[in-house]
């Protein structure tokens, strides 16, 4: 990536921008070995970022058959049938390996121990013998989209969707407001022990959220927040990385515009809604996304709050499905995907933004 | 419309004292200009007359009423920012309107005073623009039009032409100037630049370290600076200082020996003794300068065309010549002054004053 930016000037008049990002290279003349290293390796991140996903989403098209197959496909595939004339419903269709039919493609009728009885599907009134162990089974390409229907039907997918939703909606918005409230306070007025609350907010930072967790659960459950989503957002709306963010932010915002304001007749609150919040936008934007994808993909402490089905959310559907005896994986993939969606569409649509308030935010 | 009257006004901050006890009265209609080197405490006091800066103590009166207390909002007071402050998410029309939504002002009401004041300042076509797509000058005159549709007691401005160039300056500067006389308002104006001052002033008060140096009509302040500092700093290029002894003192003259240059003929001042050190004081546009001679040395010469700098040494004299002159560095001349334009400061630096010696 650093090679892009140190790239020696590629004359390639009516190239596009990107074609000549991409084809550029530190060494002037051809490719420097560090061009090989840098490719290698943004080749090895992406397929280990991409391949489990690809994987996902494939296996997520494949019947409960095609997941157990041994060795297992790429591609999502299902035993061929055929509709035979003269007789009712389809039938597995076989590819003979030996014997005096061997490479046709056969239709099984009955089986009989280990005979099968086959028909030809171009003559179906014949009907052919075949000892089980001559065979295999002919597979086709085939999407299991019934996963799918399957998910949002036999399931509560839309109740588990709805309580994910509003959490992560109503949390980022109570995240955005306290957040940007406590910061304009941090940045904006002069207070004694100003530094200390900073660096008290900072610190928690520090403490990992596990070793907290059973006093936040007493907590939550003296105020009667168990098994309710309340019980959710309320604990995670005050973030110190938001906090931190929109500070560092707003301390660029001019205090002569404060002052502009305040000579406006604008009282500290209008200050706030009216200049400070329009202006800390682009700061409220990445806090916006990141929230999102804590409060979308948060697992823990959801888990230790909500114990009833109708209050989960889609990370704890997802968690209750492998829990049972039986695990029906292909439901399980396919809701598993359509819980990624969201969250990979918002990354689509704000992609920008999210680089740029990583790099500007210096957080993960 | 008002007056504002500062009484004894000090401003602290933990041990540093930045204005120390500042008395001023400004009349209805005035345009006042606090001048002063950067650092000098100007700024401050004009934030604390508008209510943005708390005074530690001293009485600040506006109208006759005490407004120390009061908040910025409730002062009645509009300020033109340096960096003019302009809201850069609004369009200049939401600029100028917020302060009026702000105090519950009817919408009608609000439109019609924007479109005077756009009128006014020509920013008619660019009420629907955002402040970045406005020029300097723009910007400039959106930050004084959401002045004006306050109506306020007394406008501040706040070094509001320090980020134009100097052209645009020019012009801005003659604009206030004229505002000012068809607002009739009080302003009061705070600049490093002591031109500014001169030209707009119809009071300058003279700022250093947290003290008032002087206060007075830019020319009496020309004229009859109090001190070396105000006659340092008002006049561009500024007030030559040469090291003086007094070497008789009568009646009807002062004879001094300038210090490298010769003896110098000054008018009669009060108390003077033989012996006494002082500061001469002359400007570079009354000092004489006749080729040949002895007493200074030509260094450089700067022709302006319409006017010419001559630098000298000793001590660094810079005279303006009218008109061009042939002098060239390196030519010994000898110095002249008129002994009426002659300014005289004693050690502390304070001026000697002519008159007091004539009526005595």
């Amino acid at each position: 990536m650093a090679d892009a930016t140190e790239a020696s000037a590629v004359p390639a008049r009516g190239m596009s921008r990107a074609a000549i990002f991409v084809a550029a290279t530190r060494g002037r003349h051809g490719a420097d070995w560090t061009d090989w290293a840098s490719y290698v390796y943004l080749v090895f991140g992406t397929l280990l970022m991409f391949v489990p996903v690809a994987w996902l989403a494939l296996s997520s098209l494949k019947t409960q058959a095609g997941l157990d197959q041994m060795p297992p496909t790429v591609l999502p595939y299902e035993p061929a049938r055929a509709a035979l004339p003269g007789r009712p419903g389809e039938f597995p269709l076989f590819r003979v390996t030996k014997g005096d039919h061997a490479g046709q493609e056969l239709a099984e009728v009955r089986r009989i121990g280990l005979q099968a009885q086959m028909v030809d599907p171009a003559a179906p009134a014949a009907v052919i013998r075949v000892p089980v162990s001559d065979r295999e089974p002919v597979m086709r390409l085939h999407a299991a989209w019934d996963n799918y229907s399957a998910v949002v039907s036999r399931f509560d997918f839309l109740l588990y969707f709805w309580n994910s939703l509003f959490i992560t909606v109503v949390a980022t918005v109570i995240t955005l407001l306290f957040n940007a409230m406590a910061a304009f306070a941090l940045s904006k007025y002069n207070f004694r022990g100003r530094g200390t609350v900073f660096a008290l907010i900072l610190a928690t930072l520090m403490v990992p959220p596990t070793i907290i967790l059973v006093p936040n659960y007493l907590i939550a459950s003296q105020l009667g927040l168990v098994n309710s989503l309340w019980g959710v957002i309320w604990p995670g709306v005050a973030t110190p990385t938001g906090v931190f963010l929109l500070r560092q932010y707003m301390l660029t915002i001019p205090d002569e515009l404060l002052d502009a304001a305040r000579m406006d007749n604008a009282s500290e609150w209008r200050l706030f809604w009216r200049i400070m919040l329009p202006l800390s936008a682009p700061a409220l934007a990445v806090l916006a996304i990141f929230s999102v994808m804590w409060r979308w993909n948060e697992f823990l402490w959801p888990l230790v709050v909500l114990s009833r089905s109708e209050n989960f959310t889609l990370q704890l559907a997802l968690n209750s499905f492998q829990g049972e005896l039986t695990t029906s994986w292909n439901l399980l993939l396919a809701m598993t995907v359509l819980t990624l969606l969201p969250i990979t569409l918002i990354f689509l649509v704000l992609q920008r933004h999210i680089t740029q308030g990583i790099a500007s935010a210096g957080v993960k | 419309m008002a007056n504002l009257t500062l009484h004894d006004v000090r401003k602290r901050f933990d041990d540093v004292h930045v204005i120390h006890g500042v008395d001023l009265e400004v009349r209805d209609g005035e345009f006042v200009v606090f001048v002063g080197p950067s650092g000098c405490g100007k700024s401050t006091l004009l934030r604390m007359i508008c209510g943005l800066e708390a005074t530690t103590s001293g009485d600040i009166h506006i109208d006759g009423r005490r407004v120390n207390d009061l908040p910025a909002a409730q002062r009645g007071l509009a300020m033109v920012f340096q960096s003019y402050a302009l809201y850069p998410h609004m369009t200049v029309r939401q600029n100028m309107a917020f302060g009026l939504e702000n105090i519950g002002t009817p919408r009608n009401e609000i439109d019609a005073r924007i479109g005077e004041a756009a009128r006014m300042l020509r920013l008619d076509q660019l009420l629907t623009r955002r402040p970045t797509q406005l020029s300097g000058g723009q910007r400039q005159r959106v930050a004084i039009g959401r002045a004006i549709v306050r109506e306020p007691k007394i406008f501040l401005f706040d070094e509001p032409l320090s980020n134009l160039d100097a052209e645009l300056r020019v012009s801005m500067r003659a604009e206030l100037a004229q505002l000012h006389r068809r607002l009739e308002a009080t302003m009061i104006y705070v600049t490093h630049d002591q031109v500014e001052a001169m030209t707009m002033a119809d009071k300058i008060v003279v700022l250093q370290s947290g003290r008032v140096e002087q206060v007075g009509p830019p020319l009496e302040l020309y004229n009859s600076p109090a001190n070396r500092f105000v006659a340092g700093f008002i006049g561009s290029p500024r007030m030559n200082f040469l090291p003086a002894r007094v070497v008789t003192a009568t009646q009807d003259a002062t004879l001094l020996e300038l210090e490298d240059i010769g003896p110098v003929t000054a008018p009669p001042r009060a108390g003077l003794r033989s012996g006494d050190q002082l500061t001469l004081g002359i400007r570079p546009e009354h000092l004489e300068i006749v080729p040949g001679g002895t007493g200074a040395t030509v260094q450089a010469v700067e022709q302006l065309g319409g006017l010419s700098y001559v630098r000298l040494s000793p001590h660094d004299i810079v005279a303006q010549i009218h008109g061009q002159t042939r002098l060239a560095p390196g030519d010994a001349v000898s110095l002249r002054m008129a002994p009426d334009l002659v300014h005289l400061f004693d050690a502390e630096g304070i001026a000697l004053p002519a008159a007091l010696l004539i009526a005595a």
